[in-house]
């Protein structure tokens, strides 16, 4: 049983005249509760994978199934249902909305997203922050906490909607060594404690290392897949 | 839709010098429109009430052409008494009349036994013209103590004529009049009071009783040139004329002809042209509010929308629908409308206070010491209110579908 399944999978974006294949017909399947990293150079299109398996930008051919949905010809608003209800986000820049308290960030899905009612929503969201460590950072804001604070943050809003996956392009290029370890630690806890798939697009040495299944990406091709923590 | 709200308050507060001026600059809008409407109201409907109330009433209803040739004040299209017994039933029968008065209206020669000039007069019966117009004793500069304002053999003066004739209350003056036959004849009266002129027809009138007019025309019967009708309400002039218009109008006379004609103060007043400048002068004011609600609403959503595009792609990829985005956005601009409009009201509600309590006063033509008396109806605020709500959500909408139709890759890629 696989969580994500990718056939002959395909990108091509066309400027002009001129068309560019970002992907080329990738194959792969990702298990549920995995670690999984996309690895590969710069231009290798690891990112532009990682936006159509987070609904994102839609393949040019091929097929791509999540939570056994064919997400490939979903509209532009059954995307974003579909992610909200399926998929969390963990980004590089860490992007939390500046005007809401951690707590509030971490709401926001919730909210806006799949409408929880208050005392349920109160009780995952006490959960969820104690999991990431930042039960006494909620009322503040992102402006007043550390980028590795902000990473947890991040995390936990990724995790609240409790999603089957979670894509984090490289969640810890904008981090120290530590901080980054650390937030790498808390992703595989999570993923420990909740049951949810994480995949990475990153040049992390770190993040590879950790991770359990590795692609490895060369000019939109799939050149390598190493499973069992080779890199460890 | 509370949660929206909710963010879109706290995205408003992020830059709270620029909110504040944008809700500023919507307050100062509506201030203008209101105190416009206030204060140009308040001129407007003291001008009306002094032309209704002292001179015109609010219909006027005379014999057919009788309006067309009201210059020469023509004798001989006065109403009968078969016709003025028609016209009282129709009006007596008709509850929102108030009250009528009857007036013969003629020209005379005025003589203060060394000069001569010419003046024009109504004829009424004293007790029904008070009542019709209530404001025509205030009018009265000087009266005669101790006496009945207007008694048989009394004349009450215009202030213009009073002063060139050098005549004042209490004097002896002589009319002359010429009847609808040709005859000459004249009478001896003494000058009850002086009336100060308002603008517009009949405002520089003089007045006698109704029985000395048939004395000095030798008229034996009853002739009418004019009746005028004030109503209970004003809101009720347009109902009440097409009434009147309906009931008189299908009276003709025995070449079919209509016999008589009904006209509202609008149609004979010219102060109605500066009315309607007043009311077109407030659309213009509306108009620019429209504008400076448009313009600065659309200019703060348009820099919010640019400066947030990262942001809308990280609610976009965490699955917030386009359609929330969209609503997250107007309802800035909806906020920034209530919290403009709300400031607004309460500055002009106090301004309009202010104004009351400072007595203001003003002169208009030949009346001095008007006092000011703004004042504004929640009817005259509710659709201003919701015209800057409407035009604010509307200037809100181009950002905010911009926002909501922004691709989320596109978006998480701006720096």
């Amino acid at each position: 049983m696989s969580l994500v399944e990718a056939k002959r999978l395909e990108k091509t974006y066309v400027s002009g005249e001129v068309q560019v294949q970002a992907i080329r017909g990738v194959d792969f399947t990702i298990a549920p509760g995995s670690f999984v990293s996309f690895v590969g150079p710069s231009g290798s299109g690891k990112s532009t994978l990682l936006n159509m398996i987070g609904c994102l930008d839609p393949p040019t051919g091929g097929t791509l199934s999540i939570a056994d949905t064919d997400v490939s010809t979903l509209s532009r608003k059954e995307g974003a249902r579909f992610r909200g209800e399926h998929i969390g986000f963990v980004f590089q820049d860490f992007n939390l909305i500046p005007v809401l308290t951690v707590y509030e960030n971490i709401e926001y899905p919730l909210l806006m997203v799949q409408s929880w009612p208050q005392a349920e929503r109160k009780k995952r969201i006490s959960q969820v922050l104690a999991a990431v460590g930042m039960a006494d950072q909620a009322q503040k804001y992102p402006g007043q906490i550390s980028g590795g604070q902000k990473q947890r943050v991040a995390v936990a809003r990724a995790l609240i909607t409790n999603p089957k996956l979670v894509l984090a392009d490289e969640p810890t290029a904008n981090l120290d060594r530590e901080t980054a370890n650390r937030i790498i630690a808390l992703m595989k806890e999570m993923r420990d404690e909740f049951g949810t798939t994480f995949i990475f697009s990153t040049h992390d040495p770190k993040v590879v290392k950790n991770a359990e299944t590795i692609f490895t990406l060369e000019d939109g091709a799939l050149k390598q897949t190493d499973t069992g923590g080779i890199y460890a | 839709m509370r949660n929206i709200i909710k963010i879109a308050a706290k995205n408003l507060l992020r830059y709270k010098r620029r909110t504040l001026l944008t809700t500023a600059l919507i307050a100062l809008g509506v201030v203008s429109v209101l105190l416009f409407i206030a204060v140009s109201g308040s001129f407007k409907s003291l001008m009306i009430g002094q032309i209704t109330d002292s001179v015109m009433g609010h219909v006027q209803i005379h014999r057919k052409g009788y309006v067309a040739s009201i210059d020469s004040l023509p004798l001989n299209r006065n109403l009968n008494a078969k016709q003025m017994a028609k016209v009282e039933e129709i009006l007596r029968a008709e509850p929102a009349v108030e009250s009528f008065t009857l007036r013969l209206r003629l020209g005379a020669m005025f003589s203060n036994f060394t000069e001569t000039t010419n003046i024009r007069l109504n004829a009424v019966v004293p007790e029904d013209e008070f009542r019709a117009m209530p404001l025509l004793a205030s009018r009265l500069s000087e009266k005669k103590a101790g006496e009945e304002l207007l008694v048989p053999g009394g004349v009450l003066i215009p202030a213009l004529l009073a002063k060139g004739m050098q005549v004042t209350v209490g004097d002896t003056v002589v009319l002359v009049a010429t009847n609808r036959d040709g005859s000459v004849n004249g009478k001896p009266f003494t000058v009850h009071g002086v009336l100060d002129g308002i603008s517009g027809p009949g405002g520089r009138d003089g007045a006698i009783h109704l029985d000395d007019a048939k004395e000095l025309l030798r008229i034996s019967g009853v002739e009418i040139s004019e009746i005028a009708v004030r109503l209970k309400d004003i809101d009720d002039l347009p109902a009440v004329t097409a009434l009147l218009e309906q009931q008189l109008g299908g009276l003709t006379n025995k070449e079919g002809q209509p016999v008589f004609e009904v006209h509202t103060w609008e149609k004979l007043s010219p102060f109605y042209n500066i009315a309607k400048m007043i009311d077109l002068m407030t659309l213009f004011i509306k108009v620019m509010l429209v504008a400076i609600v448009l313009v600065s609403i659309m200019n703060v959503m348009i820099m919010a929308v640019y400066e947030r595009i990262g942001e809308i792609g990280t609610i976009a990829a965490i699955g917030t629908t386009p359609g929330k985005i969209l609503a997250l956005f107007l309802a800035e601009g909806f906020l920034l409308a209530i919290v403009g409009t709300a400031t607004g009201t309460v500055i002009s509600l106090l301004a309009i206070a202010a104004l009351n309590s400072a007595a203001i006063t003003f002169n208009f033509g030949m009346q001095t010491g008007l006092l000011l008396q703004p004042a504004i109806s929640v009817g005259q605020i509710a659709p201003i209110l919701a015209m800057v709500i409407f035009i604010s959500v509307l200037a809100s909408l181009q950002p905010a579908w911009k926002a909501a139709k922004m691709d989320p890759i596109a978006a998480l890629r701006h720096v």
